[in-house]
């Protein structure tokens, strides 16, 4: 093979083995030169690409999300959006609708649902009869107390509680928080 | 000219190129069932011309994206065709990737020495898969964006990587401006230019090892020995084909021109037929989307996970389907078995079979349930409205068009009306969105409330102690429910008329928009009825406050009711002395509890009177 490669000007001279150094050398340094020329592009492309990995979540604080006169308590759970201040990328945004969930009062509880279903992120449904949890896209089903009531529901766990806390007498605070989706533990997206 | 081109082919060489690439022998002859791979490549072709020009006018960013999709379909001229277009060909462009593929299966082509080019086959296959996937979430509308959280979810729940893969892909933790950036950047940079090279490679392996893909093994004619470097001498010119055989240009050409046209139409009528591609209400995250359904490609997946109980979900999502595509991508390796094209025949048609299945029981199931059916009734609903609310204004503010929808009376309305009213109240019967209630309510139906037809309800002794009125209150004995039944009942004809001049005057208090034009005629009538409200004959003023005048305040005004100001000041507090005093029935005071914020009232209150934006005149040709 070598033998029918055309030699280069400068090499008709040199012995085999000085030629093959020769080629291997340059080889190596031409492998060399492109590698350190595309380093700068694909070191710094590749922190941009991965720089979400050092962005923190939203701040997980309480926030109000309603009154306690709006909460009858009759244990039918009731949906309320979610408000917070949030960080997008290069856009500060004041008191953004940033999800929702489902407050529950009985006369000695208050519990508050993120309303994402934990199996795939669907907005989980209250039932139009009122009896259960229902997510419309692949049917987990949960009671009114969050946990998964059905063996078949694809859920992998109970629907995500959120810290709850009362504040002045009848402000409802919620610590509003997002879980990974489709495993058995309760991991904060952050 | 001529000396011209010849200067041209002496400088490139174009001529010897064209008619490489042109006269290719086909062994055997032209033939119709050729055509998918050219199909195949004009439909790509397609999506690479109408993708850029969309580029052009597309902006990937959380307030812009909805917002341009918006403008491309229904401003710009020939907007809805080119965006019907690239939609309905990427769905073509999927089915013809997977006729082709099947051909190749069921022709055994994938055989040696193809087994390089079946995988870019399968490559390409899952590239398009992607570019579908991505390009779902562009327009940022609630179905796309619902749907591509299922998908994201479905790629965190990967072992050890798959968190910090999430992460990335979303471009941090919730979706937003960088999950449009970097979807983009997939869906128009990276997948079509592993797309390219693919079709590249594919197409010289494809010219290299020729088209008789029913006999890989002895097809030696028109196959190039492996390594000959064309230079436009040792083309087909020198071995002409036998006489049977054909050549690619024109037999050849001729029939993939006509398969092109044939998909061409095919998506036009598609296009047309559908007034080109949907466009649903802008993302949000804090509105439930309870129609969230991937494009019918994916929806056999969809349907799949169903079916896997808590745990098992990566079984389902990820280990099953790798398999299977494991199990495809060894084909021409199972092909070297006695048996073995007979199983990947097995495999293709059970494969196939199973997602056809899949795909219809999901959409039975849907059909069957009557929850979807109304989520996705409400959500064209919503769609046509942010639409309608674009076009009205002359353009959407700069804080987007979500902003829109969440200020407007017509669409957060009925859902306030259903979260916070319904549990006594009733709208034209229903929950106020549509929803029939389960249990019978107790307070009055408050469609067109203050209207002129509610008022001759009211005022009507057969129908004012039904629950559509005070029947299912503390107010169904009260001194106005008895005077109805007893007073009016026994009306002359005379004073039945009055009555209607009453009414007509009650009514105008409220300067309902939608009886403006009644009120405007009426005017005569209306100054009578008005002077009769507040004449001690009619006993109106005996417990009403009109204009000043009353006896002994035991109901709510007349002054100004159903008015914006009355109803506001009314949902606020019915408990106000201008109301109902301390004889109010359960109506919660749901202003000074801020049970309801002065937004949510203004929204309640413009619905019910429906005062709202009127859909607007800016659309584009449609």
């Amino acid at each position: 093979m070598s033998s029918k490669t055309p030699h280069p000007p400068g090499n008709v001279t040199t012995g085999p083995r000085g030629h093959a150094r020769r080629r291997f050398l340059a080889g190596a340094g031409a492998i060399a030169a492109a590698g350190l020329a595309l380093l700068a592009p694909v070191w710094s492309g590749i922190r941009v690409v991965l720089d979400p990995l050092r962005r923190a979540g939203r701040d997980p604080s309480l926030v109000p999300v309603a009154r306690l006169a709006a909460l009858p308590a009759d244990g039918v759970p009731r949906k309320f959006r979610v408000q917070a201040d949030r960080v997008d990328a290069w856009n500060t945004q004041r008191n953004m609708p940033v999800g929702a969930v489902y407050l529950r009062r009985t006369d000695d509880s208050l519990q508050a649902f993120n309303v994402i279903c934990p199996h795939a992120g669907c907005f989980v449904n209250l039932a139009p009869d009122q009896s259960r949890f229902v997510c419309p896209c692949h049917k987990s089903s949960f009671d009114l107390e969050g946990a998964v009531d059905d063996p078949s529901s694809p859920s992998p766990r109970d629907m995500d509680t959120l810290e709850v806390e009362i504040r002045d007498g009848d402000h409802v605070w919620v610590r509003f928080q997002n879980f990974l989706p489709g495993r058995a533990d309760k991991t904060p997206v952050a | 000219m001529n000396s011209l081109l010849r200067w041209l082919d002496d400088r490139t060489g174009y001529r010897a190129m064209l008619r490489k690439a042109l006269v290719e022998p086909i062994p055997g002859g032209a033939k119709w069932r050729y055509v998918w791979g050219s199909a195949l490549t004009f439909a790509i072709a397609v999506q690479f011309v109408t993708g850029v020009i969309l580029w052009a006018a597309y902006s990937p960013n959380a307030q812009g994206a909805w917002e341009s999709v918006y403008y491309i379909e229904n401003v710009m001229a020939g907007g809805w065709m080119l965006r019907g277009i690239h939609h309905y060909m990427a769905h073509a462009t999927m089915i013809l990737l997977v006729l082709h593929l099947m051909q190749v299966v069921v022709a055994g082509a994938y055989q040696a020495p193809r087994e390089v080019n079946f995988w870019f086959g399968i490559v390409l296959l899952h590239i398009v898969l992607g570019l579908s996937l991505t390009g779902y979430l562009l327009p940022w509308d609630q179905k796309g964006y619902w749907a591509t959280k299922v998908a994201t979810s479905i790629a965190s729940i990967t072992p050890v990587v798959g968190p910090a893969m999430q992460k990335v892909l979303v471009g941090g933790a919730d979706y937003g401006h960088l999950t449009l950036t970097r979807f983009f950047a997939l869906h128009a940079g990276v997948l079509p230019g592993a797309l390219i090279a693919l079709i590249a490679g594919h197409v010289y392996l494809f010219r290299r090892h020729g088209v008789t893909a029913g006999q890989p093994r002895d097809s030696g004619h028109g196959a190039k020995p492996a390594g000959v470097e064309g230079d436009g001498r040792d083309g087909p010119d020198a071995h002409p084909p036998r006489p049977r055989d054909g050549w690619f240009w024109p037999d050849q050409a001729l029939r993939d021109a006509v398969a092109c046209l044939a998909v061409m139409a095919a998506v036009l009528y598609l296009v047309i037929r559908t007034g080109g591609a949907p466009l649903g209400a802008p993302a949000d995250a804090a509105e439930p989307y309870a129609a969230a359904r991937p494009e019918w490609y994916f929806m056999f997946l969809f349907q799949w996970l169903k079916y896997f109980p808590a745990g098992t979900e990566i079984i389902g999502a990820i280990v099953i389907p790798g398999l299977v595509v494991t199990l495809i991508a060894l084909m021409p390796f199972a092909g070297r078995w006695r048996l073995g094209h007979r199983f990947n025949l097995g495999l293709t048609g059970g494969v196939l079979s199973g997602v056809a299945l899949l795909t219809w029981l999901a959409y039975a199931q849907d059909r069957a349930d009557p929850d979807f059916v109304f989520a996705q009734t409400n959500a064209e609903a919503d769609a046509a409205r942010a639409v309608e609310l674009a076009s009205a204004g002359g353009g959407i503010p700069a804080n987007g068009a979500l902003a829109l929808l969440r200020t407007d009376p017509l669409t957060q309305g009925p859902r306030l009306f259903a979260e916070r009213c319904a549990s006594c109240h009733t709208y034209d019967g229903h929950d106020g969105t549509g929803r029939p209630l389960s249990e019978p309510q107790t307070a009055a139906d408050l469609k067109r409330f203050a209207s002129r037809e509610w008022l001759e309800g009211l005022l009507d002794p057969e129908r004012v102690a039904t629950p559509e009125y005070f029947g299912g209150t503390e107010f169904a004995r009260s001194r106005m429910v008895r005077m109805v039944q007893s007073r009016i009942a026994g009306f002359t004809h005379e004073q039945q008329e009055d009555l209607a001049k009453v009414i007509k005057a009650v009514s105008a208090q409220a300067a309902l928009p939608y009886q403006a034009e009644a009120d405007e005629a009426d005017q005569a009538e209306i100054m009578e009825g008005t002077a009769l409200v507040s004449s001690a004959s009619a006993g109106c003023t005996e417990c009403h406050e009109f204009q000043g005048v009353v006896e002994r305040p035991l109901g709510p005004t007349l002054t100004g009711f159903g008015s914006n100001e009355w109803l506001t000041a009314f949902i606020r507090d019915a408990s106000h002395p201008r109301f109902y005093g301390d004889r109010n029935d359960r109506m919660p005071a749901f202003g000074p509890e801020e049970i309801l914020t002065d937004e949510e009232i203004r929204l309640l209150v413009d619905w019910l009177r429906e005062d709202w934006q009127a859909g607007g005149e800016g659309s584009g040709p449609r």
